[in-house]
């Protein structure tokens, strides 16, 4: 593994199943990314007065975000907890993080009436009043932390054994830094809602939202580890060195345990949100049915699956859980921006995504996923480059 | 772009300051009661008749794109509408209200909360809560992220959803140029009916109060906007249960800012002490680390001597034993030699 065999893969045909499907997204992206620049938000979008926030904000930005979250989380288990046996999983996690978030931006740029004025918050009229003021504030913030904490490879893979140095140093106070900024604006996505008790539905609706949203976000980010742990050693094994392989099965167990509890313990603060807004009445009406269906099929249940999968040592349920856990993640942001968000409009106000909607969204994520593919398969992402693995785990 | 150190410092300070406000302001002064001597509109539903005169002003003045109907077309009332990109205000008809044999129109357009969630929730600051009481839009720092619209818990602010790369967001000023220069806003200059009564805030209140003590019986007594979402510089006034002509009672009097001023709040905690906790967790588990790193080597020191000791002892006592071996084996082969010669000397002798 030392030395990759980087002329191995290029024999092969460029015509995979994967890459035809990727460049037919990429075309219809590109030509709805024409539309969305000549005609307008409305020729594009099902947005409308009264459901100014669609599929791009339910999905890219909030969901987005909560399942990058697994860069924050992995980096603090390991650079803070001192967790060092999942070293190997903080390369993947950083990478999956820093993607997603730079991908948020991309679809912001989307979704935003005038993207190129993004950075005015900051530089040109502050609004301090605003939650949006923090979490741009701690977006932009953190996207470049992640940067900082994903150059060391870049650094390795360019040869810039000085710059790396330097980067490596900065290690654990990007990492303070990291989950500073992450609980700050992992939580401000929740409290965006908190301005509009009339229009959320109460049993989503709480003033723990931050909370929810913070403690959510750290089981999404688990699970993401998990779910992209086991995609990378379908497609990328190849890549991986004895440390990454020899630690999967203690990475997998590890997260699984602490998704376990976090699930738990998310499961614990929705109940007294309920107590709190003493909205237990609700629970057996239609939109309790669908809360009940949200909390016992995506919070428990994957949690309960978890705990076994950990206890039996069964690496299948594990899996299982993490991608409930993860379409749990999206039901959750869906339901508070979009579904349980202007309940009490007529049905026929209501907001269904369009077609185009969904598709720069696929078209997005493909972005991310070719671009992961181009990193990895370059970078020392899986293993550690052979020239700097002194030491037990780099120099530090 | 640079960044002097002054105006950086500033940006923080503005950033921890503007977090705490809204908590502290209260803490000070209370209800924030609005501008002293803002103005307002009072809509008395009894006397509108649903003419649409005010949005066919209302259009004028703000230079809006004409209408798909005319203004004079009343079939409109037939559906419910809202406010959009190209209609500051709209009248619906509501039939069949409780106790009421005739239909009641109500006029809909941006309140002018006292302390307003758009301005609240904008994180470029593009609205503005002018002294004079109307709520304003700076389309010069819009970034078009729709944030007030989600806020506003009147369903007000449109958007320009058909232009591609400059919309606005499109809502009632109160006509605020107007009134800068001495004029009614458009709305209530074109009623016919009186059913717009503009003024100062507090003749407004007394007004609508007035009219309640005159006339026994023909309105609910609720002048809605004195009290919702921490008051709001428009009025309505009506004999219909509020509810039935689509004004929300559940609202509450909390001003929006409040709903995020506690979740703002924290954000100074947490920069604060997140770095100590994690910090310390950090510093412990060093210290485990480094506690366990030196056990192992003590141990393993340990280990070291009392084998060594124990190698040192046998190699003596192996040594003693081969000594006492060796003597004996000395000893034995001196007495063999001693009794060999006896032996010889026996034979020579015999």
């Amino acid at each position: 593994m030392a030395d990759m065999p980087a002329a191995a893969p290029a024999k092969r045909s460029i015509l995979t199943p994967f890459n035809v499907i990727a460049a037919l997204i990429v075309i219809v992206g590109i030509v709805l990314t024409i539309l969305r620049f000549t005609k307008g938000l409305g020729a594009v979008t099902n947005l409308s007065h009264s459901n100014p926030w669609g599929f791009w904000i339910g999905f890219d930005l909030l969901t987005g975000v909560a399942l990058a979250a697994g860069g924050y989380v992995t980096a603090a288990s390991v650079e803070i907890f001192g967790m060092k046996k999942f070293h190997s999983a903080v390369r993947p996690a950083i990478l999956t993080g820093f993607l997603g978030y730079s991908f948020v931006v991309v679809a912001l740029l989307y979704d935003v009436g005038r993207p190129w004025r993004l950075p005015y918050p900051f530089f040109v009229s502050q609004g301090v009043t605003s939650v949006m003021f923090e979490v741009g504030a701690c977006v932009a913030l953190y996207l470049t932390v992640l940067f900082l904490e994903f150059s060391p490879a870049a650094a390795e893979w360019l040869g810039a054994s000085r710059l790396r140095r330097l980067l490596v140093r900065l290690t654990l106070a990007l990492t303070i830094l990291g989950v500073v900024l992450s609980t700050l604006h992992q939580s401000s996505l929740g409290a965006m809602f908190l301005i509009a008790p009339s229009k959320l539905h109460p049993l989503w609706y709480s003033p723990y939202l931050p909370v929810f949203f913070f403690v959510s976000s750290i089981a999404a980010g688990l699970s993401m580890v998990l779910f992209e742990g086991t995609m990378a050693h379908r497609y990328y094994a190849d890549r991986m060195d004895e440390e990454h392989m020899a630690e999967r099965e203690g990475v997998v167990f590890g997260f699984g345990k602490a998704a376990a509890l976090v699930l738990g313990g998310y499961f614990a603060t929705k109940i007294f949100g309920i107590a709190l807004g003493n909205n237990w009445a609700l629970l057996f009406t239609p939109y309790g049915l669908w809360f009940l269906l949200e909390m016992f099929g995506f919070v428990l249940l994957p949690c309960f699956l978890f705990a076994i999968g950990v206890r039996d040592r069964k690496m299948g349920l594990i899996k299982t859980a993490a991608v409930i856990t993860v379409l749990g993640i999206m039901l959750n942001r869906l339901n508070v921006s979009l579904i349980a968000f202007n309940w009490h409009l007529p049905a026929a106000e209501r907001y269904f995504p369009s077609w185009m909607e969904i598709g720069v969204s696929v078209f997005i994520v493909t972005m991310g996923l070719l671009v992961y593919r181009f990193i990895v398969t370059r970078m020392p992402i899986f293993f550690t480059h052979p020239h700097y693995r002194s030491g037990s785990h780099g120099e530090k | 772009m640079t960044v002097s150190r002054r105006k950086f410092l500033q940006w923080v300070a503005g950033a921890g300051i503007g977090a705490m406000s809204a908590g502290t302001a209260r803490a000070a002064h209370g209800v924030f009661e609005g501008y002293p001597g803002s103005y307002g509109v009072l809509h008395d539903t009894t006397l509108c008749i649903g003419c649409r005169s005010c949005e066919k002003a209302c259009n004028e003045v703000n230079n809006l794109p004409a209408p798909e109907v005319p203004f004079d077309d009343l079939s409109v009332l037939d559906e419910k509408r809202r406010t959009t990109a190209a209609a500051y205000t709209v009248v619906n008809r509501y039939d069949e209200i409780e106790d009421h044999n005739r239909p009641v129109f109500r006029k809909q357009q941006c309140n002018h909360c006292l302390e307003p969630a758009c301005a609240s929730a904008c994180f470029v600051g593009a609205f503005t809560k002018t002294p004079e009481g109307a709520v304003v839009y700076d389309v010069s720092v819009c970034v078009g992220c729709r944030y007030c619209m989600i806020a506003c818990p009147f369903d007000i602010p449109a958007f320009e959803y058909d232009e591609a790369l400059t919309p606005r967001i499109m809502k009632c000023t109160l006509c605020h140029p107007r009134l800068l220069e001495g004029k009614l806003p458009g709305c209530v200059e074109a009623c016919p009916m009186e059913a717009l009564t503009f003024g100062h805030r507090n003749d407004l209140i007394a007004i609508a109060q007035e009219r309640f003590r005159k006339y026994p019986g023909r309105y609910v007594e609720h002048i809605y906007g004195q009290h919702e979402m921490g008051g709001t510089n428009w009025f309505t006034i009506t004999g219909a249960p509020l509810e039935q002509i689509g004004l929300r009672t559940d609202l509450g009097t909390i001003p929006a800012p409040e709903f995020t001023a506690g979740a703002l709040a924290i954000v100074p905690m947490v920069i604060g002490l997140w770095p100590v906790l994690l910090g310390g967790i950090y510093a412990i588990n060093r210290r485990k680390e480094k506690i366990a790193q030196s056990e192992k080597e003590t141990e393993v020191d340990q280990a070291v001597t009392a084998t060594r000791g124990e190698a040192e002892a046998k190699a003596k006592a192996a040594a003693e034993s081969f000594k006492k071996q060796k003597e004996k084996a000395v000893e034995s082969a001196v007495k063999k030699a001693l009794a060999e010669a006896e032996k010889n000397k026996g034979k020579e002798e015999s």
